[in-house]
């Protein structure tokens, strides 16, 4: 798929971004926000993620079945990481010793 | 009858002659065929540790060998025949052949990666028989922390190593078919004309690329523990071992439907062919295959239920695999109903169709009684798991495997091989095996452990019987390693479509040329339209 | 479609009947394995997750042994290199061959940087005992198991993704010779657009194992 070719700008823009994103993920690590400085953390790296995928990467000119795969990896990645925490977050929760 | 003389027509297999033309093929069939021959090396080797445990078991004091050398026996077993001869063999020897053929291409869509994956087969064999000439490793196949990361003193590191390397044989075999199949199929070829082997595969290649790499990283930090002391599942830092588990069948549990999806596919093929009619329900066929690898990945905890997993966990999985069965039950009724009012012969492909059905059909629902929770305590780690997983690998994929051996042999070969021989050794199989395994689903419910090699004398019956019936499985695999050989030179030389079957791989000669098709195939039918079909037994002209 | 033997060309290789669907095949393909590397990489996030829930307190102590500046910094390098790789396949596809090559080496010094750095990072951790299996002593805790579970998944991250720095570096160098002898042109340079996704992809890895590994409860220091 010969995808139509970006500007030196549209780059430039996306790279500055990336880059205010970083600096701002270090600062906001030094607030106390509980248990969304976790939130903050993976959100902005995934706003990250999205522009390097979306731009640099050109997914957005991607077909669908490209799509399909990127979203199929995260998906799978997010299924063995929640049906692990799955057990490890209710072991003892049934009362039985062991278990 | 032409016996003698091979066809002078130039096909894959005369159009260059030379090892560096062999090593260096980028040609499919013939990497399909390096395949055959290195898969059938390994399937040897298991069963060369298959028949020392089986003697080993004759006695229920165990004089052969010390527990430390059988702990390596079944270790070496397992990794030998499961990620050295199952995991490749339909896809590899039997998928590579056919099917660019079936889809109307004339190649798979990267034909040196292809190659590089029969290397690295290699290359991973060759250090897991390093580890097991240099002592061996004895932590059964699956490697369970920490008992391979910080106490065994056998050779895990290389057999590790072998196995990571042969995983990314799986993986690129598994990519390079997701995009054949998506980018090169022939005009009109749509994806509900495929025939459901290129589904079965479709399904097998998308499990070999997610699941695979999980296998990977876990092996190399099992690695990294032995050589580095990261010691990421050892307890005594405040890590845990279950977490190898997890990560380790999150993989092995899609593994297993890597090893039987093809072996279903090759049954869709047979069934309808020797019924001479289309599948009944196509549809409902091929989504099965898509189902059964989705699902497949979301049951993987029914291997730990006793392991110190949440018993909330354990719930959640146990229920999950009963919705795994559905799929696989869905494809053994529509095998049932194409056969019903079909024309039905019993060719040597079709016996061994039969055997998987009815041998799968048991190892499956046997597969149900491990997933309650509550059998399962009683029969885990006891040779009823042993019985009912070597009823689908055995009973059900290998005899896949036969089937598809003798069903596509014509076309690789140009040969025949001989039905009356062929016959008699599926029979053999078939009563050896069922001997041998058998006894198995007793004895694992009265308690005799797995891995062990002492037992009580009670058991010893059922043992023997069990021996007895291997060595009858043995020779039923050896007469058509024989008659096989035999028919390269030998056999009835074959015309393009001896059975009548449908495909288009049926509709080029037998052996094909270079490139497949002399003209590509436009597509305008259904993927089993007896309607068409020109039976080709003796070659033509 | 008639007969298929043409003459085999890069950009038509004989099993493909078009440039199109070369192309397209190639892409899907090379998705295809950054969906293998994301389950590869995954397995190492899964255990982090795992462990920093089980024992948030001695991973927060333990990243605030990290230099977060250098984190930062060293981040922002790699995006830079992302930059300078995304000019590299823009300039492939306007067929500027000079402009390629300039982007291609600035994308593998930065590259290279990046890998300095963090050598230099893990020489600091080495002083300081910080490497398990070699003396391994953190202060300010008791749990010096879990401290080592940190670092353990420290090192085995940040060393599997620079080992992908290094083949990527080796594979800018051999894109950077095949384009200095012309192998590529506007009509064809897929292998260029593929070593841009690898290198992306390598650049999203780190992007999240930054403030994964060095920004936890930072505001604790």
């Amino acid at each position: 798929m010969t995808h139509p070719i970006d500007s030196v700008k549209t780059y430039a823009w996306v790279w500055a971004v990336l880059l205010i994103l970083t600096a701002l993920t270090t600062a906001v690590a030094h607030i106390d926000l509980g248990v969304f400085s976790v939130v903050a953390a993976l959100g902005i790296a995934t706003v990250k993620m999205l522009l390097v995928a979306l731009f640099f990467m050109h997914i957005r000119y991607s077909d669908k079945l490209t799509k399909l795969v990127v979203l199929g990896g995260l998906l799978w990645l997010g299924l063995l990481i929640v049906l692990t925490l799955a057990d490890v977050f209710t072991r003892g929760w049934l009362g039985f010793p062991g278990k | 009858m032409n016996t003698a003389v091979m066809p002078e027509r130039e096909n894959y297999l005369n159009a260059s002659y030379g090892l560096k033309s062999w090593l260096l093929t980028k040609d499919h069939k013939r990497i399909a065929l390096l395949y055959l021959i290195t898969i059938t090396l390994f399937f040897l080797l298991g069963g060369v540790f298959a028949t020392l445990i089986r003697l080993e078991l004759l006695s229920p004091n165990g004089h052969l060998m010390s527990s430390d050398t059988y702990n390596k026996m079944f270790t070496m077993h397992g990794v030998v025949m499961i990620f050295f001869f199952l995991i490749p063999s339909i896809p590899a020897a039997i998928g590579n052949f056919v099917l660019p053929m079936m889809i109307g291409a004339r190649d798979l869509a990267f034909p040196r990666i292809n190659l590089l994956s029969w290397y690295l087969l290699v290359i991973g064999g060759l250090l897991a028989i390093f580890a097991m000439v240099s002592g061996g490793v004895d932590t059964g196949w699956t490697f369970y922390t920490p008992y391979s990361t910080s106490y065994s003193n056998t050779w895990v590191i290389a057999t590790a190593l072998g196995i990571f390397v042969a995983g990314f044989s799986s993986i690129l075999t598994g990519l390079n078919f997701i995009v054949t199949i998506h980018r090169m199929r022939a005009p009109g070829m749509t994806w509900f004309r495929m025939p459901l082997f290129v589904w079965a595969h479709y399904a097998t290649s998308v499990i070999q690329v997610l699941g695979t790499p999980v296998l990977a990283v876990t092996l190399v930090l099992v690695l990294c523990e032995r050589l580095f002391h990261i010691g990421l599942f050892d307890p005594a830092l405040g890590g845990d071992p279950v977490l190898f588990q997890h990560l380790f069948w999150f993989y092995s549990h899609p593994a297993v439907y890597i090893m039987v999806l093809p072996a279903m596919g090759v049954v869709s093929e047979l069934v309808s062919t020797f019924s001479r009619k289309a599948i009944f329900g196509y549809k409902f066929v091929a989504f099965s295959s898509v189902a059964i690898a989705v699902l497949g990945f979301l049951v993987w905890g029914h291997h730990m239920f006793v392991s110190g997993q949440s018993l909330y966990a354990g719930m959640v999985f146990s229920f999950l695999s009963y919705f795994v069965a559905i799929p696989s039950a869905i494809k053994v009724f529509n095998w049932t109903a194409t056969l019903y009012k079909g024309s039905i012969s019993f060719e040597t492909p079709m016996l061994y169709a039969f055997g998987f059905i009815g041998l799968f059909t048991i190892g499956g629902l046997t597969g149900l009684f491990v997933a309650a929770l509550g059998v399962d305590i009683h029969v885990t780690d006891t040779y009823f798991v042993v019985a009912h997983f070597h009823y689908i690998m055995v009973g059900g994929a290998i005899m896949a495997y036969m089937g598809a051996i003798h069903f596509w042999w014509p076309k690789m070969t140009g040969r025949m091989y001989p039905e009356g021989w062929a016959k008699l050794s599926a029979l053999v199989i078939f009563l050896g095996f069922n001997l041998t395994f058998f006894p198995q689903f007793i004895l694992g419910y009265l308690g005799m452990p797995r891995r062990y090699h002492t037992y009580p004398d009670e058991f010893q019956v059922l043992h023997v019987f069990s021996t007895a019936g291997a060595s009858v499985l043995a020779v039923g695999y050896f007469i058509p390693l024989v008659y096989l050989l035999w028919s390269l030179r030998y056999g009835k030389v074959a015309g393009a479509n001896p059975w009548g079957a449908t495909g288009l791989e049926w509709q080029t000669a037998s052996p094909p040329p270079v490139h497949n098709f002399d003209v590509t195939p436009v597509v305008d039918c259904d993927a089993y339209d007896y309607s068409r079909v020109i039976r080709e037994v003796v070659e033509i002209g | 479609m008639a007969s298929q033997a043409h003459v085999e060309t890069l950009a038509v290789r004989e099993q493909f009947d078009t440039a199109h669907q070369q192309q397209d095949a190639s892409t899907l393909g090379m998705w295809i394995f950054l969906l293998t590397e994301i389950m590869f990489f995954g397995g190492m996030f899964m255990m982090y997750t795992v462990y920093r829930a089980v024992y948030p307190h001695v991973f927060g102590l333990a990243s605030s042994t990290l230099n977060e500046m250098i984190g930062a910094v060293n981040t922002a390098v790699l995006l830079c290199s992302s930059f300078t790789m995304v000019l590299a396949v823009r300039g492939a596809q306007l067929g500027r061959r000079r402009t390629v090559m300039l982007f291609l080496i600035l994308t593998i010094v930065l590259g290279l940087v990046f890998l300095g750095v963090k050598g230099f990072e893990w020489n600091q951790k080495f002083q300081e005992h910080h490497v398990p299996g070699l003396a391994f002593h953190m202060e300010g805790t008791s749990q010096q198991g879990p401290a080592q579970l940190f670092f353990s998944l420290y090192f085995a991250m940040t060393g599997l993704h620079a080992l992908h720095m290094v083949l990527g570096c080796g594979l800018m160098l051999y894109l950077l010779w095949r384009t200095y002898r012309g192998t590529y042109s506007a009509e064809y340079y897929t292998p260029i657009d593929m070593g841009g996704l690898y290198w992306h992809f390598v650049d999203v890895i780190w992007i999240f194992l930054f403030p994964l590994l060095y920004l936890i409860d930072r505001h604790l220091k």
